[in-house]
């Protein structure tokens, strides 16, 4: 390769650079010596809600660390945010990926959905940039051998699990009324993977699945749906779906008067939020969930959703899931003393980071999987949503079964 | 089939350098930006030169062609995980399925006598009914979708940077260019164009319609599949709303409108212009989200405004003011 | 296995989803049968309606079926608008450029609602949401009853405009033939944009029926389009009461085929009634013209 072709080579791939670097929207300022890291999320098309409020969590995080002085380790220097936009497509995920990269920043942490993720985690892995996926909960994920993917949060494997035990133990600790169970999910990825996992594990503890129903994405009337649960009546309904399909569900259970022995959701979209519980408390009171929280017995959990609020946001799963992984990876970068990606994908490695929200306890990822990670079951109540199980977070004792 | 070489020759010429020109991108630049968006403004071309085969000279307007996306991408998806067959032997299959079940859907549209609007709606609906029926049969892996385990090699098609990926797409493109080349220049493809304009005083002439858009719907589903069989070999993945939905079949058409139908460089052109658009208007204004599709419907809109043409008619037009500005000239100094 | 008292449920809450396809696709069938153009934002701005009934009920407290006299003629105006200003003067009459132009305007009400709203899922809470009727086995809730009757009325509504009044008349002979209608001094201009508003008003019609039992957010119109399209091709393009009898029949058509199908695969009911009509009857049921 002759000298002049290298210099060619440079002088395109540093324009491409400066061209990436001005095209993205710079916060904190344009400031020397700042850490750069990607933040890409679907901030557009049908994702757009929960891409927008895990990039809050995201700002919020690094608002707070630049507060309380930055990275120490590298003399105080602040994180600067390139905020992408994956547009809900795995395709343009990957496009602001390069961008990123050629734009210089050191991590990414994104895409919420798991479609997204296993084409931006690749992406980033053609150039060993660290990418830690705040959502993304299929387990292909973190199961392809990529040396740059850190998943902070549980996968839906773990979910499921976790979610069929800890349906065991209540039904077990109330006299076992529940027998028959009904599972209703969202076609895609998400819901499928969820479904097909719990039909495999309830069985094992003693459950007779009476019916599985796929739905699309998105559904306009569940009325057929709650007619089958009228049909069948199912001791336990458990949904498995995005927001405004299992608002509108459980709305129509409501309407219907049908009212299963419990709603135990398993990742449900709505089950543990608390925008559904304000809008429409009736409906969700009692609903019980497995899902990302974080840890009641935490005092900044509480000043973080109080700020929030007061921003006017929904203190929402995507919320605080990326804001605890900005805190890792930020810590992760000042163990490393450096923003070299090799050093940080080491340091996130070894990462013992403990002092987070999240009731994971001390961080331990291996092959990019944290361990640690671990949903909460969460229950409905007065209007507001407690931690049922386990009983080292618990805040109330668990209502079940519903009584009719 | 006779094509008429010499009279197309000046079209061949600049192919082959276009391509040529292409080629040397990644060898001049090692930008995963630069080369990530040739890699994907060649892909979207592919996509709207495959739908400008039946669209543009075919005069069939369909709104599902990502029926023959999906298609070929779920044909190459499951080839390589299902029977365990090398990625190579899995595209011809890909491109032999698109062009199977655009025979088909061609045989009872055309059998029919579908037409405008209602050829257009019948291809919406049959790539609906395939998406469902992906999403509902396990073998597709249903709405889980199917996924590529990471493998890198030229034998398996997977690139480690995207320059392998360049020159894959831009093979099919050359190929796509040929097709249509061949298509403005041969005798099939003056039938085909008659049909368009006419079909009745195609008939009329002896030409056979029913025969000839079939060939032109089996070429297009063929050039489709390849497009979806690129997807999956680039991402890895592919569910029923990536392979069947309509954000693919709406890509595939409104590059080859915005660059300029029945053209040979219409469908570049447009995909080009559209991606530069995207590109530009993605990272505008970041903390808004929303506004940089705003601006981007807005400019879409006022392209068909202005250029009703396409922007490939953009040339005949700037020509004719040109050939105005000079008549005028002429007439003043009388 | 399925008792017939579920089966009959099915049947009337397949009629009264059918009723919000109807209302949804009447517009749509008037704007091909008069504009021949398949129009790419009926569901961006079915979105627009709705969250026009939303904004009217969350501040200034206006119930959604009190609000039709405001956002009936609301659309009109709006559609009206859009075909005289902007697909009129974009389209250069070639039907591709249409095509485009609208798919254009949809992408950006579409991104504006997002960029104004907000990517939130909004709903409206009003006495009677809950508020069910039982008819024989079934419990149908107040809302879709009270769309049933809306699409009724709606459908009675056009036929009357069509048939009866001079704009009405305008109407059918420009959709029949153009050039003849302009020699006899028809503003065909003015016909298409009032066309094409009273397809929009239609919609603000369709929205203050749906947001009782449903939400709004920036995507919505589009769970929507590719059903309206359904229904006008069943019903017949340009037929009001193919419209109406099409919407009923797909929702009964969905709403048994998601009760023996399952709701995923029930879907393709639809779509093969789709393509099943395109083939064996494209006229429709009804295939007269407006």
């Amino acid at each position: 390769m002759s000298i002049s072709q290298n210099s060619r080579r440079q002088f395109i791939t540093q324009t491409a650079a400066t061209a990436s670097a001005l095209a993205f929207p710079l916060i904190a300022g344009a400031q020397p010596k700042t850490v750069k890291v990607g933040v890409l999320h679907p901030v557009t098309g049908a994702l757009a809600y929960s891409g927008q409020q895990c990039r809050e969590g995201a700002l919020m995080a690094i608002e707070d660390i630049n507060k309380a002085g930055g990275i120490k380790s590298l003399g105080g220097a602040k994180i600067e945010a390139l905020l992408g936009d994956a547009q809900s497509s795995p395709q343009a995920g990957s496009a602001e990926i390069e961008k990123m990269n050629e734009a210089g920043v050191c991590a990414v942490v994104g895409a919420f959905a798991s479609a997204i993720c296993l084409a931006t985690t690749q992406a980033a892995a053609k150039y060993n940039l660290p990418h830690i996926v705040d959502v993304g909960v299929a387990d292909q994920i973190v199961e392809r051998g990529l040396k740059n993917t850190f998943r902070f949060g549980p996968g839906y494997r773990k979910c499921a699990e976790v979610a069929v035990a800890n349906l065991h133990v209540l039904n077990t600790a109330a006299g076992k009324p529940a027998k028959t169970v009904m599972i209703i999910h969202e076609e895609s990825l998400f819901g499928t993977g969820t479904a097909n996992l719990l039909a495999r594990e309830l069985p094992g503890y003693g459950y007779e699945v009476k019916e599985i129903i796929k739905h699309a994405n998105p559904t306009r009337d569940f009325n057929n749906i709650v007619l089958r649960m009228k049909a069948i009546n199912p001791d336990i309904v458990i949904p498995a779906n995005y927001y405004n399909e299992y608002a509108l569900l459980v709305r129509t259970m409501q309407q219907q008067k049908v009212t299963p022995k419990a709603i135990f959701s398993v990742l449900g979209g709505a089950a543990s939020s608390y925008k559904f519980v304000k809008e429409f408390p009736d409906a969700a009171n009692g609903i019980i969930d497995c899902n990302h929280w974080f840890n009641p017995k935490d005092k900044r959990s509480l000043e973080l959703k109080k700020r929030a609020e007061a921003k006017g946001l929904f203190f929402s799963y995507e919320l605080f899931m990326t804001y605890t992984s900005m805190r890792l990876l930020a810590d992760a970068i000042d163990h490393a003393k450096s923003t070299d990606r090799a050093a940080i994908i080491d340091a996130l490695n070894k990462s013992t980071f403990s002092d987070h929200i999240m009731p994971y306890g001390p961080t331990k990822f291996v092959n990019g999987q944290n361990q640690g990670a671990q949903p909460l079951m969460t229950q409905v109540y007065k209007n507001d949503i407690k931690v049922i199980i386990p009983r080292d977070y618990r805040e109330i004792d668990p209502l079940f079964p519903l009584k009719a | 089939m006779t094509i008429d070489i010499k009279g197309g020759a000046k079209d061949l010429a600049g192919i082959a350098l276009f391509v040529s020109l292409v080629a040397i991108i990644p060898l001049v630049t090692d930008s995963g930006v630069a080369l990530n968006f040739v890699m994907m403004a060649l892909y979207a071309a592919l996509l709207s030169q495959a739908w400008n085969i039946l669209g543009g000279f075919g005069g069939q307007f369909s709104f599902g062609h990502a029926l023959f996306f999906g298609t070929g991408a779920y044909f190459q998806a499951m080839a390589q995980l299902n029977m365990g067959l090398n990625p190579w032997v899995a595209l011809a299959i890909a491109v032999a399925g698109g062009s199977v079940v655009g025979v088909v859907v061609g045989a009872l549209s055309f059998r029919y006598g579908l037409k405008g609007s209602y050829f257009a709606l019948v291809t919406l609906a049959f790539a609906e009914v395939f998406r469902i029926l992906t999403l509902s049969v396990p073998f597709t892996g249903a709405g889980v979708g199917l996924m590529l385990p990471l493998q890198e090699s030229f034998a398996n098609m997977q690139f480690g940077s995207r320059k392998g990926y360049v020159y894959l797409v831009l093979s099919f493109v050359t190929v796509a260019l040929l097709v249509t080349w061949g298509l403005k220049h041969s005798r099939f493809g003056a039938y085909l164009q008659a049909i368009r304009d006419n079909e009745d005083s195609a008939r009329a002439i002896g030409v056979n319609p029913f025969n000839i858009k079939l060939g032109a719907i089996a070429i297009s589903g063929g050039l489709m599949a390849a497009g979806g069989a690129f997807y999956v070999q680039v991402f890895q993945y592919i569910d029923p709303g990536i392979a069947f939905g309509p954000a693919t079949s709406v890509e595939a058409l409104v590059a080859a409108i915005v660059g300029g139908i029945s053209t040979l460089w219409g469908p570049l052109l447009g995909a080009l212009v559209l991606h530069v658009l995207a590109d530009i208007t993605r990272n505008m204004f970041g903390q808004l989200p929303g506004i940089n599709m705003v601006i981007y419907g807005v400019v879409l809109v006022m392209i068909v405004m202005f250029l009703p043409r396409g922007i490939g008619g953009l040339g005949a037009t700037a020509k004719s003011v040109w050939v105005g500005v000079w008549r005028k000239k002429d007439g003043q100094h009388e | 296995m399925i008792d017939l008292g579920i089966v009959f449920s099915s049947v009337l809450n397949g009629l009264t989803t059918g009723a919000v396809y109807a209302l949804i696709a009447l517009g749509l069938t008037l704007i091909y049968g008069v504009l021949h153009i398949i129009n790419f934002a009926h569901g961006a701005s079915l979105m627009l309606a709705l969250y026009a009934v939303y904004v009217l009920k969350q501040h200034w407290g206006i119930d959604p079926y009190l609000a039709l006299p405001l956002v009936v003629p609301g659309m009109f105006a709006l559609g009206y608008a859009l075909q005289r200003l902007i697909i009129n003067r974009a389209s250069h009459g070639k039907d591709e450029n249409i095509l485009l132009v609208t798919l254009g305007l949809s992408i950006v009400m579409e991104n504006a609602a997002l960029l104004f709203f907000k990517s939130d899922t909004r709903t409206i809470d009003t006495a009677y949401t809950l508020t069910t009727i039982a008819i024989g086995p079934a419990m149908i809730a107040l809302p879709k009853l009270v769309a049933f009757a809306g699409a009724l009325l709606v459908s009675g509504a056009l036929l009357l405009i069509v048939g009866k009044t001079d704009l009405g008349r305008a109407i059918r002979a420009v959709a029949r033939e153009k050039q003849g209608a302009k020699l006899m001094g028809i503003n065909v201009d003015h016909v298409y944009a009032m066309s094409f508003g009273i397809g929009l008003s239609c919609l603000g019609a369709a929205a203050c029926f749906l947001l009782p039992a449903y939400y709004v957010n920036p995507q919505v119109g589009s769970g929507f389009v590719l059903v309206a399209f359904t229904v006008v091709v069943l019903g017949g393009m340009g037929s009001f009461g193919g419209a109406l009898v099409g919407g009923l029949l797909v929702g009964v058509v969905e709403s048994l085929g998601g009760l023996f199908l399952g709701e995923s695969l029930g879907q393709i009911g639809i779509f093969v009634i789709f393509i099943g009509v395109l083939l064996f009857r494209p006229q429709g049921l009804f295939g007269a013209k407006v």
